[in-house]
């Protein structure tokens, strides 16, 4: 079972590797939707670190939702999907190898330039661990949230604003406690709670979702 | 070993057949229509006409003989969805899948109301339209969840994937929700920007209450009712041509 998940991984990164742009695409996304928001509410910088917190997490939100669509969908279209369903493996193994890949490829990056993005948006300094652990923390549950909705859209015609639908409303409480976390850092105050709380729905959504995209998949 | 353990009593193997279902909700539907009919006209006219004004709302509280019912029903009905959607799953029943099917709109409906009528009781109560308070921010996430189960259903053409589709996502939206609601709450309690909740509600007089409960019950005799009509709808769609259904038709004239 470990080997097969291997093997997967493997596949999947060295099918990104031939493919860079599904790396790139997401992060310089990622950078294009924060830049718009200086130029839509204010340049200034009382302002700007206000909003920065919940325009960062909003931003690895959407990346994340774009880059979902194509989770299965490629696999899905050129037939090796259904290949890898007949494996004689329980289908989350499969589920969760493919979320990691895909967590790997489009949140850690976002993790890596979170730092820049928050001088940008003039966040405190002192807040920047606080936005990384909690990327870190979070971004994983939004692609494995993001799993279900990929398989259950893929197949279906103008599938990526059908994920959209699906999938945003149940990132409510990852971006309330994400955003609140780095706000509350921002202030100066505990952030152990937050934490917790993401770490908590990490592990839920570790128990739950590869199931449930597995059984999507299986439709 | 299954048997013993997953032996279902006969009504629930029942309900599985469409024909039973058919016949079997067409007996309940004119009850449930006319239980519908009696409790609602009863409790709108008793609390919109006769029940005393409250003395800090005045006449603007009884746009809760609607308002209440409705934001009961918007989450009852994605719970229904979700379990008649978990029976199709795990027993493999068609008829369940309907049944999920028949909830969306209905529910989605409910929770519009709910936050329509929220609205219109905001703007002399509070001076807004909306504020993002808990209740209301978790209300607009459930009327979210509802598009997106809509979507999915009319998205995939085959029935029988959308059913299992559709459930599946219910499911999932079902467990999200208390998670949903909480975290709602956390977040509406630290941006003190709107101080405006609504009281613990204090002890009604029972010439307020007693109407509120009817309204409540007429319209989970709507949803049933409604439910029933659109699973029977949907039998006819995919059993046409079923021999028990030509047989049927015979029988009835019509």
């Amino acid at each position: 079972m470990i080997g097969f998940m291997l093997t997967i991984i493997r596949r999947d990164l060295l099918l990104v590797a031939r493919q860079p742009a599904e790396m790139i695409n997401p992060l310089v996304f990622f950078v294009l939707v924060i830049a718009m928001f200086p130029l839509g509410i204010s340049p200034e910088a009382s302002i700007l670190s206000q909003v920065a917190a919940g325009v960062i997490w909003v931003a690895a939100m959407l990346a994340t939702l774009l880059s979902l669509e194509l989770l299965f969908k490629l696999d899905h279209d050129d037939g090796s999907l259904e290949q890898l369903l007949l494996a004689p493996y329980p289908s989350w193994c499969l589920v969760l190898s493919k979320v990691f890949v895909h967590w790997l490829v489009s949140g850690l990056p976002l993790i890596l330039i979170s730092p820049f993005i928050a001088m940008m948006l003039f966040l405190p300094d002192h807040a920047i661990p606080t936005l990384m652990l909690s990327l870190l923390l979070g971004t994983p549950t939004l692609s494995l949230l993001g799993a279900i909705g990929a398989a259950l859209v893929t197949g279906v015609r103008g599938g990526g604003m059908l994920l959209t639908l699906l999938i945003l409303p149940l990132y409510v409480p990852v971006i309330i406690f994400g955003a609140s976390s780095v706000a509350a850092a921002a202030q100066g105050m505990p952030v152990d709670g937050y934490m917790a709380l993401l770490a908590a729905m990490l592990v839920f959504a570790l128990m739950i979702t590869p199931w449930a995209a597995g059984s999507a998949l299986k439709l | 070993m299954t048997q013993s353990i997953w032996r279902m009593p006969r009504w629930f193997h029942q309900m599985g057949s469409p024909k039973w279902f058919y016949d079997f909700g067409g007996s309940l539907q004119p009850w449930f229509a006319i239980a519908a009919f009696a409790l609602l006209t009863w409790g709108m006219v008793w609390g919109l006409a006769f029940a005393p004004a409250d003395y800090q709302q005045g006449n603007s509280f009884r746009i809760m003989y609607v308002h209440v019912p409705a934001a009961l029903l918007s989450q009852s009905v994605f719970l229904g969805m979700a379990v008649a959607g978990a029976v199709g799953i795990i027993w493999k029943i068609k008829v369940a899948f309907m049944v999920a099917r028949s909830c969306i709109a209905i529910g989605a409906t409910f929770t519009a109301i709910a936050l329509l009528t929220g609205a219109i009781w905001g703007k002399p109560t509070w001076g807004a339209y909306w504020v993002w308070d808990a209740r209301l921010t978790s209300t607009l996430v459930l009327l979210f969840l509802y598009a997106g189960v809509m979507a999915l259903n009319q998205a995939i053409t085959d029935r029988q994937i959308a059913g299992k589709a559709t459930a599946i996502l219910a499911i999932v939206g079902t467990i999200n929700i208390p998670i949903i609601k909480y975290s709602v709450e956390w977040w509406n309690t630290l941006h003190q920007s709107s101080s405006f909740t609504l009281t613990a509600k204090p002890s009604m007089p029972a010439d307020m209450y007693l109407p509120l409960l009817l309204t409540v019950l007429g319209s989970y005799c709507v949803f049933v009712l409604v439910i029933l009509i659109r699973t029977r709808a949907q039998i006819l769609q995919t059993q046409s041509g079923a021999n028990w259904l030509m047989q049927h038709r015979d029988i009835t004239g019509a």
